[in-house]
């Protein structure tokens, strides 16, 4: 066993070459999934609430839109992004940047569906009786509707991020240096704790996510008591 | 210059070839997965509700620590990092094999197993407790309950979600192009490098993977709509 690999590349892991050089590590998957998540959010809402629209030609391309990237491996639209933004914008991008795009994209049509799933979640009662009061359609969105139904769906959102720090592994595959692109230096570095390394990799994950999905465990007993508590 | 586009290149010839033999390895792969994860996961879902203390912590270990890490770093895992673990019978038997591509189905079983557990876990808790504590007060053993009154139940309840792990699974599968398995990803990624027309392949590719789910997906529906027109 040869631990020492690990122990002496554990800063490497966590932040790269920073301050000397550019972010990496844990740090920079965190970071893309702080940003993916804060894109993705508006994204999914703006989506989420075309696809439930009532006019069709708003409806019908959010629909589209949610079916093709749910239908998609990452991986390719990944991809997609990374070669796609040369030939249309005649440069390339950094490749960070295109990762993020990517994972926006992508978690934005998962997004979609839970705004989708926490709008028609509500009594129906709630838009009928905004809209008597003469609320526009709109209005009840934004003012009765939205602030609910987004507040009733914080655990979904919470799981949604934790895919997402998941997802950010993917960007090695273009270059990006993050927590697993890290991994695969020092091992190819290194040449003799690959066990070692990516079980302590996998831990560095497995510590943001699991907490992460046991902070939302805990808020869904906590809003389902809060809206027990309600009716 | 503005990108040439040329269709005929990719679908076509010997780069048609190479999308056609990377969608059957695709299809391989997943299907083996797939198989391999239900018979995992069900075996974790009743070590998980089986009471044994050691058993339930085993099965919880594994769902909770697979879950939360991305299938990439496991996928590297297996395949750089297990040798030095795995008894020698193991890694001559996986020497004699197409490594890649059994460090794939590893890899995806796995990650997909921990996922189905749990799905199958909420479907068993979907069942009255009192059908469990009825087959037992008829005799039944608790496996022999499990086997002939819950699990045949709990599987039907889990339909719809065990579909769409499975359709993640046949998206998830384009990872293992990370350690050379040569998938439809792979290949896609293969004709971009040697013809410059990335964006034709990608296009056939993610074409290929949407209609995979599309077709399934829509079966699902239809396969609901007829159940509950059945139960009503």
């Amino acid at each position: 066993m040869h631990w020492d690999v690990v122990w002496n590349n554990f800063d490497y892991f966590l932040w790269g070459a920073y301050p000397k050089g550019p972010l990496g590590g844990l740090a920079m998957s965190i970071l893309m999934a702080l940003g993916g998540i804060f894109g993705a959010f508006w994204l999914g809402l703006l989506i989420g609430v075309c696809r439930l629209s009532k006019r069709v030609w708003l409806r019908a391309p959010a629909m589209v839109y949610i079916e093709i990237i749910r239908g998609t491996p990452l991986l390719m639209v990944i991809f997609w992004f990374y070669f796609l933004a040369p030939v249309i914008m005649g440069k390339s991008l950094p490749d960070w940047q295109s990762a993020i795009i990517a994972l926006i994209v992508f978690t934005s049509a998962y997004i979609a569906e839970i705004v989708r799933a926490g709008v028609l979640s509500l009594p129906k009662g709630q838009m009928e009786a905004a809209r008597g009061s003469g609320l526009s359609h709109a209005q009840t969105m934004i003012h009765i509707i939205l602030p609910q139904a987004l507040f009733n769906m914080i655990p979904s959102f919470v799981n949604q991020f934790v895919s997402l720090t998941k997802d950010t592994s993917l960007a090695y595959i273009i270059g990006v240096s993050e927590l697993t692109k890290t991994a695969t230096q020092v091992n190819s570095r290194t040449m003799k704790a690959p066990f070692e390394i990516f079980i302590t990799v996998a831990a560095l994950y497995f510590v943001v996510c699991f907490v992460l999905t046991e902070l939302s465990r805990r808020l869904e007993t906590k809003i389902n008591r809060y809206q027990a508590r309600g009716r | 210059m503005a990108y040439q586009f040329d269709w005929e290149l990719v679908v076509s010839g010997q780069y048609g070839d190479w999308i056609v033999d990377g969608l059957i390895t695709t299809l391989q792969i997943s299907g083996i997965s797939i198989g391999l994860s239900l018979v995992l996961g069900t075996m974790a879902c009743i070590m998980r509700l089986s009471k044994l203390k050691p058993l339930e912590w085993i099965a919880w270990t594994y769902i909770e620590f697979f879950r939360n890490t991305p299938l990439l770093v496991q996928i590297f895992f297996w395949y750089f990092g297990s040798y030095t673990v795995l008894p020698d019978s193991v890694n001559a038997w996986l020497n004699t094999v197409n490594q890649e591509f059994a460090c794939g189905v590893i890899a995806l079983t796995f990650y997909t197993g921990a996922f189905i557990a749990e799905d199958l876990r909420s479907g068993i808790f979907a069942i009255p407790k009192t059908q469990l504590e009825a087959s037992r007060a008829c005799g039944l053993s608790f496996m022999q309950a499990m086997g002939y009154v819950i699990l045949p139940q709990a599987f039907r309840i889990i339909i719809p979600p065990l579909i769409s792990q499975f359709l993640n699974l046949i998206k998830n599968s384009s990872l293992v192009m990370t350690i050379g398995v040569a998938d439809l990803t792979y290949m896609a990624r293969q004709i971009e490098a040697h013809a410059f027309h990335g964006l034709e392949a990608f296009t056939v590719a993610t074409l290929i993977y949407l209609s995979i789910s599309l077709v399934v997906s829509f079966s699902i529906q239809q396969y609901n709509m007829r159940v509950l027109r059945a139960a009503r």
